[in-house]
This record gives structure tokens, sequence and C-alpha cells, in this order.
């Protein structure tokens, strides 16, 4: 197997000794480690002997189940009725000392909907906070991906001019990259807090005191969202500059010539910018995906989690789980959930994006 | 590795060597108090007299921000590289002695005899830690505003039922001269929450883990005392009495501020309240049916399980437990002196200060937070549930949920060796 790749390029491997050193250390390794930990009930302090316990953990993260009940009857057979609404058997009756039961042990309610008639569907989950995380994770995704990309291609076209002091713009929009995120969400929670925020001021004098201060993060209806935007505003410049480096690859010549065809300012855009920029955003997508997967120090430093779970998420439940819980091996098979979480979405990314020949 | 290791041991001899002309052992200690000058400087100057007091132990102190303390520890722990002394919150102290971090203390029994129950960290019948303070929680407010609501003064004796606590709130909330009639704290997140809010459910009759086998919280954390509590919990919030988020700067400077009529606050905040008002009120815990309850346990001191000298280790913690020594830390920070002798050598705690009450406080109505290597997961558990009852989660089926949390962690970790 004595390739050129290995062989004759001795010097490249020593250049690239150091870092594929500590990758392999700092990356690599816990990769695995986690992997094994996830089987077993390793913790982060205890004398007591790892044992391995097969698939417990993910059983333990990911058990999921459906409920229908039928409401409460009365002795004439007539529906029971509560503030208005069917009354239906209580979860806690059913989940706890049930002995008819065994398997809803420990389960919680999720969520529920009605299908039509007067029974009711519960979904219960075993982990019902990892439940939730998992679709915070999801709607941050979802969210940011779009939002974050398109506002960076926006910013991108702006700077991208010869006009005098464009730099300085540049410079200004780069700024919140730069800064350390745990320094900026410090100060969006000054700015987000509920009784004197700077958010809360100007929206009260701008509406002459007509919108009421808000409780931004304590409230569970705009806390992720509030979360949502401030992230967007942290990271725009970031993909604004890699947006920037893709427009300058473009052939100005290209421009010149639609310009002596009479190409109308959308055109121009349609038909020269956007299939030049078609590498970098396949990019930009993949890359602005993974970061916001791991989205943690937001929610450690603004709301750990609350209200109510409202920004609860995969990474921060790790966290919280492998050293506040102490339980590395609880911890341990989240990050592998959320390695084949965001193995799948980016390969899905990648075949969507591929070239078509 | 290896090289660097003898290099990097060369270097650390040869410093040893050169600051050690004197035959004194060199001891190393961790301490928690990177940040605040104040307390650096007070455990400074009784590290110098201990090593001038004697020639055998040389104490070196590293100190760490709280914040990153206890993960530290750990990491000296998991890494093997301990030093001799370390000090530990009170509750964590089960289970770090559990995992065998650290070993039992040889201390002078006339030294600790009349301590306060706080600051002695014991696991399985052993004493591991002491502390040279402990702390308490009391119920500001001022006599004026007791005056102006018509209130009787709770005492010691005779603290406010549930009722007349509540009519104290009604009174205070429908008085209309405050923003909130209660200021629990609550941007404090973290571990005031069970240390300052879990004896409102011990009050009640429950508990965050069933003390008699520390098994399981099954009837503790979700029986009809618990959920009495979680409605109670409930209710000062969706009533206007607390509000569930709170800006720290509120925290701080409310009460002071005038913003509310009761603060639920420590010994350590009383000199601010005393400096703001001239007749402020450190009142007893409300009784809620099963006596006054308030948190007891600080920082204590302890050995590592590693330390090659515990014999000097001891000599140091016995000499940091003299008498002048608590007094120091009440002087200089406010703190509890642990005993009542040490008490008396203090103006603010000996009898007829301004702060006497938290020693009394402390000795009457201190409960120590479960004593069992889970609590830090029990404690985590416990603020998540509180907290999200606090913003109107479903009472029983929160603390079903932290019921079932707690007992799945300790069937995990083969009953913590109880």
């Amino acid at each position: 197997m004595a390739t050129k790749f290995t062989v004759s390029n001795r010097t490249g491997w020593l250049m690239a000794g150091p870092a594929v050193l500590l990758i392999a250390g700092f990356v690599i390794l816990p990769f695995f480690l986690a992997v094994a930990f996830s089987f077993t009930n390793q913790r982060l302090i205890s004398p007591n002997p790892t044992e391995f316990v097969g698939l417990e953990n993910y059983r333990q993260l990911l058990g999921v189940t459906t409920l229908t009940l039928e409401p409460v009857r009365d002795d004439a057979g007539a529906v029971v009725m509560k503030d208005g609404a069917p009354e239906y058997p209580s979860i806690r009756s059913l989940t706890r000392n049930n002995p008819d039961r065994p398997d809803l042990a420990g389960m919680r309610e999720w969520f529920s909907f009605s299908s039509g008639g007067d029974s009711k569907t519960y979904v219960l989950a075993r982990d019902v906070v990892f439940m939730k995380a998992i679709v915070n994770t999801f709607l941050f995704v979802l969210v940011v991906a779009p939002v974050q990309a398109g506002l960076a291609l926006g910013l991108a076209l702006l700077i991208n001019q010869r006009l005098r002091g464009i730099n300085v713009f540049r410079a200004i929009y780069f700024m919140p990259v730069v800064v350390s995120i745990v320094v900026v969400s410090l100060l969006w929670r000054l700015i987000y807090d509920g009784q004197s925020g700077l958010l809360n001021n100007l929206l009260g004098t701008l509406s002459f005191g007509l919108i009421p201060p808000v409780e931004w993060l304590g409230n569970p209806s705009t806390a992720l969202g509030s979360i949502i935007a401030m992230s967007i505003w942290q990271a725009v410049g970031f993909h604004m500059v890699i947006w920037l480096s893709g427009l300058q690859t473009i052939s100005p010549t290209l421009y010149e010539a639609a310009a002596i065809e009479g190409a109308s300012k959308w055109q121009v855009f349609r038909f020269i910018t956007w299939p030049g920029l078609r590498n970098t955003a396949v990019l930009i997508l993949i890359v602005i995906t993974m970061q916001a997967f791991g989205l943690f120090a937001q929610i450690d430093v603004m709301t750990n989690g609350g209200p109510l779970d409202s920004t609860q998420t995969i990474v921060f439940q790790a966290i919280e789980r492998g050293y506040g819980k102490q339980d590395i091996s609880g911890g341990s098979a989240i990050s592998v959930i959320l390695f084949v979480i965001v193995l799948s979405i980016s390969l899905i990314q990648r075949w969507l994006t591929r070239e078509k020949s | 590795m290896k090289p660097f290791n003898t290099f990097a041991g060369a270097l650390l001899a040869s410093a040893f060597f050169a600051g050690a002309a004197l035959a004194q052992t060199e001891l190393t200690m961790w301490y928690h108090g990177a940040g605040n000058d104040n307390e650096m400087k007070l455990v400074n100057e009784m590290l110098d007299e201990f090593n001038a007091s004697q020639s055998d132990w040389k104490v070196v102190i590293t100190a760490f921000p709280q914040g990153a303390y206890n993960d530290s520890v750990v990491a000296g722990a998991l890494a093997g590289t301990l030093p001799d002394i370390i000090d530990i919150d009170g509750p964590i102290l089960p289970n770090w002695a559990w995992a065998g971090y650290i070993q039992p203390l040889a201390i002078d029994e006339t030294l600790i005899k009349d301590y306060l129950p706080g600051p002695k960290g014991v696991w399985d019948g052993k004493l591991y830690g002491i502390g040279m303070w402990d702390a308490a929680v009391s119920l500001v407010t001022r006599q004026s505003y007791l005056d102006e609501l018509k209130l009787r003064t709770p005492t010691l004796d005779q603290p406010w039922t549930a009722e007349e606590f509540q009519g104290a709130l009604d009174a205070a909330k429908n008085s209309g001269k405050f923003e909130y009639a209660l200021d629990l704290g609550m941007a404090w997140t973290g571990e005031w929450y069970p240390y300052a809010f879990s004896p409102f459910l011990q009050s009640f009759g429950g508990d965050m883990v069933d003390r008699s086998t520390y098994k399981t919280a099954e009837g503790a954390l979700n029986g009809d005392a618990a959920l009495a509590f979680g409605n109670w919990w409930q209710g000062l919030f969706k009533n206007g009495y607390a509000q569930a988020t709170q800006d720290p700067a509120d925290r701080d400077g409310g009460f002071a501020a005038g913003k509310y009529a009761f603060s639920w606050n420590g010994n350590w905040a009383a000199l601010g309240a005393l400096a703001a008002f001239d007749d402020v009120l450190f009142l007893p815990a409300p009784d809620f049916g099963n006596g006054s309850k308030i948190g007891a346990a600080s920082w204590q001191l302890s050995i590592s399980a590693t330390s090659k000298h515990p014999d000097g280790a001891n000599a140091f913690i016995n000499f940091a437990l003299r008498p002048e020594n608590l007094a120091r830390f009440s002087k200089g920070l406010g703190l509890i002196p642990a005993t009542a002798a040490a008490a008396e050598m203090t103006d603010n705690y000996k009898a007829g200060g301004p702060l006497a009450v938290f020693y009394d406080l402390s000795s009457r109505q201190g409960l120590l937070r479960p004593v069992t290597p889970g609590y830090p997961v029990m404690a985590k558990v416990f603020e998540k549930a509180l907290a999200d009852i606090a913003n109107g989660a479903d009472v029983a089926a929160t603390l079903d949920a932290a019921t079932d949390e707690i007992n799945a962690d300790i069937e995990k970790n083969g009953g913590y060796g109880h």
C-alpha cells in the first residue's frame, strides 16, 4: 500500500501531525468513549463498578407510547363534564402503582389530542424533558438555518459594493461574531429583562407606552423565540463573510455581459449571482445546521432550559445530565443520538443539493 | 509525556527547595474563595499564623472561583491530583465521602463539643468535614411594616402559623404599598432553591427523600404533604404575592428600595438590610404544621483520601477550629460562628448583638439537607420542579416526575451505600 500519499510526503505528515494528534485525542477518542459509555451505567462520581446495561439508556430516553382513553361516565352513561370539557381519568392513576399496566410505570403525558368522538389519545413519553428538547432543537434549526442564511446573503450583497467606508459596515456586521457567545448572552439577558430591559424600554417608548413590558425570557411562549432572534443576530456576520467570499469569486465579466444585454437587477441575481453561489450555499446551509444543533451556551447563560422546558435543547440536556446529575452514561447516550440526527440530516442535505448531471 | 513529567517534577522540586530552607513539610490546600478578596485575606492570615505557630507543617493554598470549584475537585480526583486539604459545601460532602475522595477527620472532641449541628459533615457515622461557620435564613421585614399592617411579631417560640403567614402576605398585598409582598430570591438559581425552599416542604411534612431509608422519594416528595406544599408554592406566584422571574438587581436591592414587605434571605445579607433601615427584623420561618425549619450547613474543611500527610492536615484543621479563628471569619464576613463561645467574641453575634438571632435560628430551626450521596441529583431535580411549579406546571404531575427521577437515580447507584 505504499502510495505517494503515505511515502513521499513525510513533511506533510509532520506538519499535519500536531493537529491529527489533538483531533484524535480530543475528538475521535471521546467520540468512541461516548458510544461505549452509552451502553453502560457509567457515573461521573461513584465507587460502584461500571456495568454493561445494553440499550437501557436509549430505552429510557426514547420510550414513547400512546394511550387512548374514554371519558369518565356517570352511572347513567352520560359523559361527566368538568369546566366545559369532558373529564378523562387522570394519567397519574394509570402510570403509578398500576399492576394492570406495568409497562406504563414512570411515563408522563407529553401531549394529547382528540381523534374525533369522545375518546382522547395521549402520547406518553418516558422522558418528556428530552422529547421537548428534541422538538425545541428542531424548531431552532428550522427557523435559524433559512433566516440566518438569507439575512447573511442580504448583508453580503449590501456590503459587496465599492463605496467609501464600506469596511466600516463590514466590521460592524462582523463584530458580534468576534465577541464570546457567553458575553453576548449575558448582554442579551439584560436587553430582554422583563422590568427594565432595553427592549421593553424601546418598545414602550416607540409605542408611547401602549406595549406593556414583556418577560421575554420568563414566558414560555416568548423564551425560545427570543433566543432564536438573538442567535441569528450573533452569527449572521460569520456567514455574511462566507457569502461575500463566494460573491467575489464570480467573474466580473459575467456582470458586464449582463449589463450589455440589458438584464434587470433581478435577472442578474437570478441567472448570474445565485448559480455562481451554489457551492457556497451548500456549505453555509450545512454549517448553520450543524452549529444550530449544538445550541448550548445561550441556554446555559440565559434560561437554563426554562421556563417550563420551553428552551430545553439536546446539548443542554447532555451536559445537564452528564455533569449536573453525574450521569455520564445518560449524557453519552444523548450525544450519540445527536450525532445520528446531525449525520442523517447532513447526508440528506448533501443528497438534495448534489450536482444533477 | 514521560520526559515532560520529569522536567516538571524537577522544576517543582527546585522551587520547593528554594522556597523551603525551613524544615517544614508542605501541605497543599484548595479553597473556593478566589475573587472574594476579603475572604481570601482572612484565610491567608489564618494560614500565616498556622505556619508560624509550629515548625512541622506549611500550608500552601490555591484558590478557585466558587463557580468552578466543584468541577475542579472532581477533575482533580479523577486525575489523582487532589491536594491534602480541600473545602466542601456541606450538602455534597456525603457524595464525595461515598466516592472515596475524602477521609475521616481526627478532631479534638473538646473543640466541637458545643458545635452547632450544621457545620458537622458526617457520613456513615464518621466525621469527614467540619465547618468554621454556619449560615441561616430568616424572613426579613421592618417593625414599621408589621405595625402598619397590624401583624403580631412572631418569635422563635411562637413563629407565625401558616394562616398567620398567609394573613401577613394578604395584608401586605392589599396595602398596595409594595410591588410584591414577598421576595423569595427567585433570581438566585442553583443551590439556593433546595437550601432555602426545601425547609418549607419539610415544615409541611414532606421531604426530598424518605429519610428513614434514603431509598425512595415516593410519598415524601409526592405525598399529601408535598402536594399541599406544591399548591401553596404555586399559589404564591399565581395569586401575585411573589414573582416567578426576578431581576437579580431586585434581589440585591429590592427590599432596601421598599419593593417588598418580606424578604426570605440569608445572614450574609443581614448587614446590608441593617444599613438600609434602622428597624429591621429577622423573623423565624413560618410553621406550616411540622415546626419551623431552615437549611443548615455551609462550607467545611476536609482531607483528601490521597493525602500523604493526614496528621499535618488534621493539625491544621484543629488549629482552624480554635474559637478565635471562628470569630475571625464571623467578624470579617458576617458568618455565624460555629460555637457559642466564639459567638461571644464577636460584636454581631454575642448575646444582644444585632445578628444574634441568626445563631438561635441556626441552633433551633436548622435542618440538614438530606445526608446522602444522592443529594447533588436531588438538588437539581428539586430546583427544576420548583421552578416549573412556580411557572404554572401541574403540581401533582411535576412532583411525580421529580420523585421518579430521584428514585431512578437511587436505583442506578445501587442505593448509594445506605
